[in-house]
């Protein structure tokens, strides 16, 4: 267990490092000039190449990537053009709002999507789990930013229940989670037909087990049977997919932010580039990228920990 | 999935059945409608729109559904459905031209990974690897405006985002065929090893990976939608779903109005495509939705 861990943890460093240089080429490769496409028009020559040398970018391409590689590794990000400030220090404000977005969005996701997709298992093939299926699948299918729209529509614009823009950050914690519900549904609502079915479908694999068989010819009780031992190796799947899903959820919170004008990483990202603010925009992109390796590398050793025949085979 | 090429001739009479099975399934039948409806009315859209997409006229705008304009104006006075008509052609048009590109380009990549020597396996699947470390609408977000806004930057982007997902599963494909006994036995009578991969395993595994292509044209057209309402898509003046939700979103106080008309066409398209590759997943191909 420990050497996978190890392994595990080094290939997600590899790809971090792959990932940082893979951008920064491709930043440089970008049709145009860097320094003009951030001096703009009525930059002279002569500012130009200053602001070359500055950044290094007449050093050779594998010096600049070694350089901005440590740079990154140190926290160096640049600096935002528009407040003058370290970059990091923006993405210090708008990243926990983000990461809270998403921690919302997967409670909602397997707060409903799990018990959902067990009750479907249980009662296979009954009306209810035709119900879930075909909600699932319509779910799924709905864009995040048509949910994120209607809600707004309906709730905040309409109804008047909810708070139609920003995070409520200046409030308690009460007005941070009544801001939290719009954007949190819109991003999450989707998550909860994928798991729904994710879980059903590993259920009923898992229900027709030898093992499971055998704890009902014990007498075992049939709740204890589906909750204690079915259910803890049928929401396995589920965590390396909320890992791997992540990356698509980091993509919903951006539609999510850019409706409710809710500070994050998306909003942030979506004004630097109207701005063409080239650093934030960089940044935002590495702590994106960083998230979803950090969740993809924990969810696969989430779920050695949680499958405990993982532990016996090892792999 | 893994059976030899000389197995294949028997699918046909099965692709038939099939297609009645596929009908059959209500899921099945309404994706298939809503499907043949979408291109219908994108192809024909031409024909079908009531006035020029691009025509503005400001002393109608913002009107609400009436018998001049069904769907009624956006904001520069255009006729909104005739915008979701030629917005239909851009989401399909970008959708099924990413699909081909990436099945077709994640498929040599896969092969070339499955079958060829480990340095090339590994260097591959590292790649794959990192391209998928980059969450796609940020990524796009970030690299859209450096290439310029379009459609060329957007299908470049889902491309080089989905081309990893087809690889992967085709090198997974390639490396388990690899191992069994009739490849061995080809191996063994001299074929080369190209000629084994295009003539005999390609063809067991071009149909599940192109049900899952199905699957994927949903988020293909979402995608489009969603990066063209964050400005890095489409451009006005051409006509696009994502942009009729952008402006129905910068104007829903005035009106609801355009944000149906860019919504509902889009969850139609989402949604049929979705229904149609599930069950078409269920009907040619049952064993891949324990893998999807």
């Amino acid at each position: 267990m420990f050497a996978y861990v190890v392994r595990r943890i080094g290939l997600g460093f590899l790809v971090l490092i792959l990932a940082i240089s893979s951008l920064y080429i491709l930043v440089q490769a970008a049709p145009g000039d860097p320094a003009s496409a951030m001096l703009g028009p009525r930059a002279t020559p002569a500012i130009k190449e200053a602001f070359r040398e500055r950044l290094g970018l007449d050093q050779p391409l594998p010096v600049q990537i070694v350089k901005y590689l440590w740079s990154v590794a140190q926290g160096d990000l640049g600096t935002d053009l528009k407040s003058k400030q370290p970059v990091w220090n923006t993405l210090a404000i708008h990243l926990p709002r983000t990461i809270e977005l998403l921690a919302a969005a997967i409670v909602i996701a397997a707060g409903f999507g799990i018990p959902l997709g067990c009750m479907a298992a249980v009662r296979r093939n009954s009306a209810f789990d035709r119900i879930v299926g075909v909600l699932s699948v319509s779910i799924i299918a709905v864009p995040a930013v048509v949910i994120a729209i209607y809600g707004m529509l309906i709730f905040s614009a309409g109804l008047g229940w909810l708070p139609a823009i920003g995070a409520g950050e200046d409030g308690g914690i009460l007005s941070i989670l009544h801001h939290l519900i719009l954007p949190a549904i819109a991003v999450g609502i989707g998550w909860v037909g994928y798991l729904a079915r994710l879980v059903r479908a590993s259920m009923i694999e898992v229900l027709s087990a030898n093992y499971i068989r055998n704890a009902r010819a014990f007498g075992l009780k049939e709740r204890w049977i589906i909750y204690r031992y079915a259910l803890r190796i049928a929401v396995a799947p589920t965590v390396t997919v909320l890992g791997i899903g992540v990356g698509i959820m980091l993509g919903s919170a951006v539609f999510a932010e850019i409706v409710f004008a809710r500070p994050g990483i998306g909003k942030l990202m979506y004004d630097a580039v109207i701005l063409r603010n080239y650093p934030v925009t960089l940044g935002a992109v590495l702590a994106a990228t960083l998230i979803l390796i950090v969740s993809t590398t924990l969810s696969d050793i989430l779920n050695a920990i949680i499958d405990p025949r993982f532990k016996e085979s090892g792999e | 999935m893994t059976q030899p090429a000389i197995d294949s001739p028997a699918a046909a009479p099965q692709t038939r059945g099939g297609f009645w099975r596929l009908l059959r399934d209500p899921m099945g039948a309404v994706g298939l409608t809503i499907v043949v409806a979408l291109i219908l009315s994108a192809v024909f859209a031409p024909w079908l729109a009531p006035y020029d997409p691009a025509a503005i006229n400001v002393p109608i705008k913002l009107q609400p559904p009436s018998w001049d304009h069904w769907l009624g104006t956006d904001q520069l006075g255009r006729d909104v459905l005739s915008r979701a008509l030629y917005g239909g052609q851009i989401a399909l048009g970008v959708a099924l031209v990413s699909t081909c590109l990436a099945v077709g380009i994640g498929m040599i990549l896969g092969m070339a990974a499955g079958f060829g020597p480990r340095w090339l396996d590994n260097i591959i699947v590292l790649s794959f690897d990192t391209v998928r470390a980059y969450p796609v609408i940020i990524l796009a977000l970030a690299v859209g405006p450096i290439f310029g806004a379009g459609i060329v930057t957007i299908i470049g982007i889902l491309v080089a985002t989905s081309i990893p997902y087809y690889g992967r599963i085709v090198r997974t494909s390639i490396i388990s065929a690899a191992k069994s006994e009739y490849v061995e036995a080809l191996l063994a009578m001299g074929m080369s090893r190209t000629r084994i991969v295009v003539r005999h395993i390609l063809p067991n595994i071009i149909g599940p990976i192109l049900i899952l292509a199905s699957m994927d044209i949903p988020t293909f057209i979402a995608a489009e939608a969603g990066l063209s309402f964050l400005g890095v898509g489409v451009k006005p003046p051409t006509s696009s779903w994502g942009l009729i939700l952008d402006d129905g979103y910068k104007f829903i106080r005035q009106t609801s109005w355009l944000v149906i008309a860019g919504s509902v066409p889009l969850i139609l398209a989402t949604l049929g495509f979705t229904f149609l590759g599930e069950a078409l997943r269920d009907t040619f191909d049952p064993k891949l939705r324990k893998e999807v």
